[in-house]
């Protein structure tokens, strides 16, 4: 173990939380919020990167398709919310994920009629590909790099945003007590429109700037959804803090439990047994990591309404 | 002379009979990740009956890559519709789920894609053909075909399921255990940021991976934007043409091995290549050659026997009478196939890089479990 790989696997580790964040701000939103599962944020993921691909095939700019997604994704969140959500709010979570599971098979059924199976082509634009030399010996691609740039940017717009402005006012008030804001004259319906906008086009531009490293495919969302899912548990539901410190947690955690532990086996064990015991480990650790958490602080990390 | 014409003729009209009322059940992976690989057996195997203008009817279900939905569908097919052929699975660890189960229930099963260990060896069945490769071949091919290339320590890694240990296992033993490490990554992971970082940091001269569908795509995206650059080796499996269209320039150069290559010189193959492209729009991959290796391997066996007579049926299947596109095929003693395996190289194509025939790796290679197999 070199102090070059170590870096280079944190920064990998950061890197995977930061996409992570994208999607579980916007999960941990809505949910805190407004009080809803949804389940289909993995399919507006999906949408960012789809548009993304098309947009970029088309005009040859990666920034143009990049926004494309996001704002792709953002009105698709609005229309869903308009057209669907806000008939569920005043029901049971069970019929929330039932209505929103539904959409998952409506978008990628969708998506594959109008795309086909294969997945698209995308890939990161010129200008940001190739790798840099860190400090310490490491060399890192400039495109995750800039992931993390982004990510983090997007975190501190959105801590300005609830904690300054007069949105995230109404936002946090709409957390603590739906009820007695809409009695002060707040609209409501269009507070919950925003809200989910902005979730949505968070997750679509995970989608758009994860689709250009991995593939642009039906049903790229889910695997990210659920992971998404645990960081806003493990953070704390409701709560942007906790989901950036969920998701960075989760993201180390998993890259380096999945480097190290075989590593870590490989000192008792011959080498086959212990990537194989270690590859299965690794796979696990976020699940237990999540576990214990929830044993010593079951409401996350960073409660919303602590 | 005119007993034997009656004869041939009852024969005739009994063989065609048999094709009306057999029913073959396909069980593959149409959505999710990895349902190319499904699409293409299937549009395959359908192309060759509907050029035979076959009547068999073929019922297809998708198992959206879940070892349970697989099993319940296995479950199904035979109870209710009563097949008397399954075929399609794509995934090793679906096969493992399904197959044992239904061909001891005394069903054919014909597999167009996955060829675990498990069911090569000891555990081999009479009912259970395997029509593609056992899933060790490719990558006893590259193992051989990289020792010849004078590579010395290549990192390997392939998924944490049985066909990735079988691809590991096959690798070595003809390559030789001296490695400069191996990796076994989750099925279905598409960062592999994590997984460069450590090849990068080893004193490896070259990299082997066999990471089939999305994972493929996945990495040698992220490899080639690493800065990283160590020569590439693979199964076709990391480099079908679906794969090669997503990733794009990246892997130009990339050697890979195949039983076959959609420019493999022979007629049938000419032919298959050809009527695909006029009927799908796109070039096959392997994956289609092998979908319509396993129709028409069924055709050629319900011409000579129905399957309702299991010991007629099962030797028809075995003579393997049938022009594989991928030339000469013959089955083993546990009715996995004697083939030749290629070694093909990524080069520049028609808007897209595509796969160019370079050369043969081994000739005539059987798997390494036949001898276990008591059949």
């Amino acid at each position: 173990m070199t102090l070059p790989l170590f870096i280079e696997q944190l920064l990998n580790g950061v890197q995977l939380g930061v996409t992570l964040f994208l999607m579980a701000s916007g999960l941990t939103l809505v949910f805190g919020v407004m009080g809803l599962i949804n389940l289909a944020h993995g399919s507006l993921y999906m949408i960012g990167a789809f548009t993304c691909a098309t947009v970029t095939g088309s005009t040859g700019s990666f920034a143009l398709g990049l926004g494309a997604g996001v704002i792709a994704a953002a009105l698709a969140g609005a229309l869903i919310e308009w057209s669907v959500m806000r008939r569920l709010y005043a029901r049971d979570h069970l019929d929330q994920v039932l209505a929103t599971f539904a959409l998952i098979l409506i978008i990628s059924e969708g998506t594959r009629y109008l795309f086909g199976g294969a997945p698209l082509w995308l890939d990161v634009p010129d200008a940001l590909s190739g790798a840099v030399a860190l400090p310490g010996g490491a060399v890192y691609p400039l495109y995750r790099l800039a992931i993390i740039g982004v990510g983090l940017l997007v975190a501190l717009g959105l801590f300005l945003l609830i904690a300054r402005t007069r949105l995230g006012m109404q936002i946090r008030a709409g957390e603590s007590d739906r009820e007695m804001i809409a009695a002060l004259g707040v609209n409501i319906a269009s507070l919950y429109t925003i809200v989910f906008a902005l979730g949505a086009g968070l997750a679509g531009l995970a989608g758009a700037m994860v689709g250009a490293l991995q593939s642009v495919r039906v049903g790229m969302g889910e695997p990210v959804l659920i992971l998404a899912f645990v960081v806003i548990v493990i953070g704390g539901i409701g709560s942007i803090r906790g989901a950036l410190v969920g998701a960075v947690l989760v993201g180390v955690t998993d890259t380096l439990g999945r480097i190290f532990l075989p590593e870590l086996f490989g000192l008792v064990l011959p080498p086959s047994e212990a990537t194989t015991v270690g590859a299965s480990l690794g796979s696990m650790l976020i699940y237990l990591v999540m576990a214990v958490i929830l044993a010593i602080r079951p409401q996350g990390l960073f409660p919303a309404n602590a | 002379m005119k007993k034997l014409m009656g004869a041939a003729t009852a024969a005739l009209i009994a063989a065609s009979a048999a094709q009306a009322d057999t029913k073959i059940g396909m069980i593959t992976t149409l959505s999710g990740g990895g349902s190319h690989l499904g699409t293409d057996v299937r549009d395959g195997f359908m192309l060759a009956m509907e050029q035979a203008g076959s009547d068999v009817e073929v019922i297809i279900r998708d198992d959206a890559r879940k070892p349970d939905v697989a099993k319940s569908l296995a479950d199904e097919l035979v109870q209710k519709d009563k097949v008397d052929i399954l075929t399609g699975i794509i995934w090793s660890n679906l096969a493992m789920a399904v197959v044992p189960g239904v061909t001891a229930g005394g069903t054919f099963y014909l597999s167009p894609n996955a060829g675990p260990s498990a069911l090569a060896g000891k555990n081999c069945h009479e009912n259970y053909f395997n029509v593609a490769w056992q899933n060790n071949n490719l990558h006893e091919a590259m193992g051989a075909y990289m020792k010849a290339e004078g590579i010395k320590k290549p990192f390997i890694l392939a998924p944490n399921y049985p066909a990735g240990t079988d691809a590991l296992t096959g690798f070595k033993s003809r390559f030789g255990d001296d490695v400069a490490g191996e990796i076994y990554t989750k099925l279905g992971q598409e960062d592999y940021a994590a997984e460069i970082s450590q090849i990068r940091a080893s004193d490896a001269d070259s990299i082997f991976f066999f990471l089939p569908a999305g994972m493929g795509i996945a990495f040698t995206k992220q490899y080639a934007a690493s800065g990283a650059e160590l020569p590439l080796y693979g199964p076709a499996f990391s480099f079908d043409e679906i794969i090669l269209g997503a990733v794009g320039d990246a892997a130009l150069g990339v050697k890979n091995s195949s039983q076959w290559a959609y420019d493999l010189d022979n007629p049938a193959n000419a032919a298959f290549v050809d009527s695909f492209r006029a009927k799908y729009d796109r070039t096959p991959t392997l994956y289609a050659s092998q979908g319509f290796d396993t129709a028409n391997l069924i055709l050629s066996a319900l011409g000579k026997a129905d399957p309702s007579d299991k010991d007629a049926f099962r030797a028809a299947l075995k003579e393997a009478d049938f022009d594989s596109v991928r030339g000469d095929f013959a089955f083993g003693n546990n009715n996995h196939p004697i083939q030749d395996i290629y070694i093909r190289e990524v080069v520049a194509g028609e808007g897209k890089p595509t796969n160019k025939l370079v050369g043969v790796a081994i000739e005539d290679l059987q798997d390494a479990y036949a001898a276990e197999c008591k059949l």
